[in-house]
């Protein structure tokens, strides 16, 4: 059930935000699989299994882009920032260094709240 | 910084908090069409265009070579602007929670009524043809007495259901009719609302900008809003009394099955 990894009370929570969870969730469980498989590969002395392995692992990876995009679609913030590391050359800690408007932490003088998005997306199965 | 320009405007943190939260707030009770139709992004504000998967053959550049070329649903930009006063700005950063931010209130209704607008009846300037110019079905006229309101309702999704189009339905519908719809009361003390609610399956949504009512599907992939930059609020200028911003989003939207919906129309 995916109301079991829930930290509030589920009366308190939308169907959007459940359906967040249940995405998050999966997410979780199709990375932790590819890290058990990809053990198992090179745990293993049986090259023909290690193949079977590997080609599962692999397939897993192909759910978990689907639910992070999934994800990305629906979270600005998550969009920004995956825009902004994935497919980049430099170093990772220099690609964020010129600061983004939703990680104070970063370096580089602090942005206003969010990038301006209000963050509003799919209301499809909201509460009305 | 974006093209926003956020950055350059004399609001503090605490008064963009402000801001944002009366936006975020009010805005879902007037955006009828995210509740009706499948949202796909937000694609990013540089996101200019639909892929529709088609072509259209055009002249020829030189002998022998045929030419053709995409055809894409330009998105479109809409934009309200409002003005927020600078003395409610500095007592937001007093910790005031109740500033007055009447002109984002406005702003906020008339972005999403040309949401609405453009999603259910249209955008012809854009391109955008909406869910009533694109449905296959004839619309269906109601009347005055409400209590008739159930066989239209009923007969909509009926059309629906005989032509293969499966449920749950859901329905929007215009500010008049929804508020008759919550008042009415049938035979036997039973609320209209709910038995339209049963006869859908899915919900009905005040849809401020609707003529009439619309019912569609909800089984998803029928009707598609294409979101660029989804609404968000950015910077144009000051003086020493106020702040101009203004609300904006990008986005296309297209009906990719017209036989998922039904117009109602007054006048039965």
């Amino acid at each position: 059930m995916a109301s079991e990894g829930l930290h509030e009370p589920a009366a308190l929570l939308d169907e959007a935000t459940v359906d967040h969870h249940r995405a998050m969730t999966s997410l979780c469980e199709e990375l932790e699989a590819i890290d058990w498989y990809d053990q198992r590969v090179k745990a293993t002395a049986d090259a023909s299994l290690a193949a079977v392995l590997a080609h599962n692992r692999d397939d897993e990876k192909e759910h978990a882009a689907m639910t992070l995009e999934w994800l990305r679609r629906r979270d600005p913030a998550l969009d920004e920032n995956l825009r902004r590391f994935l497919f980049t050359t430099e170093p990772i800690t220099e690609v964020g260094s010129a600061g983004s408007s939703t990680d104070p932490g970063w370096a580089g003088a602090p942005a206003p709240s969010a990038t301006g998005s209000l963050g509003i997306g799919s209301l499809k199965g909201a509460r009305r | 910084m974006n093209h926003l320009y956020r950055e350059l405007a004399p609001i503090s943190e605490a008064g963009w908090q402000a801001i944002d939260q009366e936006a975020s707030s009010r805005l879902p009770t007037y955006l009828a069409a995210r509740k009706l139709v499948d949202f796909a992004g937000p694609y990013g504000w540089a996101h200019s265009a639909t892929n529709l998967g088609r072509s259209a053959e055009i002249f020829s550049p030189s002998e022998g070579v045929v030419g053709s070329q995409r055809r894409v649903l330009p998105l479109v930009e809409l934009r309200t602007e409002f003005r927020v006063s600078r003395v409610q700005l500095d007592d937001a950063d007093r910790g005031a929670t109740d500033i007055d931010l009447a002109e984002l209130d406005e702003a906020v209704g008339q972005i999403a009524v040309g949401e609405n607008v453009s999603v259910f009846h249209g955008y012809q300037a854009a391109g955008i043809r909406g869910i009533t110019e694109s449905t296959s079905h004839e619309p269906i006229a109601y009347g005055d007495d409400m209590e008739q309101y159930v066989n239209v309702v009923a007969r909509a999704a009926d059309v629906l259901r005989s032509t293969g189009i499966d449920g749950p339905y859901g329905m929007a519908i215009c500010p008049r009719v929804y508020t008759s719809i919550v008042e009415t009361t049938e035979h036997g003390g039973y609320l209209l609302l709910d038995h339209l609610r049963q006869i859908l399956g899915g919900p009905l949504v005040w849809a401020p900008g609707v003529d009439g009512a619309i019912v569609l599907s909800l089984r998803g992939g029928d009707f598609i809003f294409d979101s660029g930059q989804d609404l968000s609020i950015g910077y144009l200028d000051h003086d020493v009394d106020t702040v101009r911003l203004y609300i904006e989003e990008s986005f296309s939207f297209r009906v990719d099955e017209p036989d998922a919906a039904v117009a109602l129309i007054p006048g039965g």
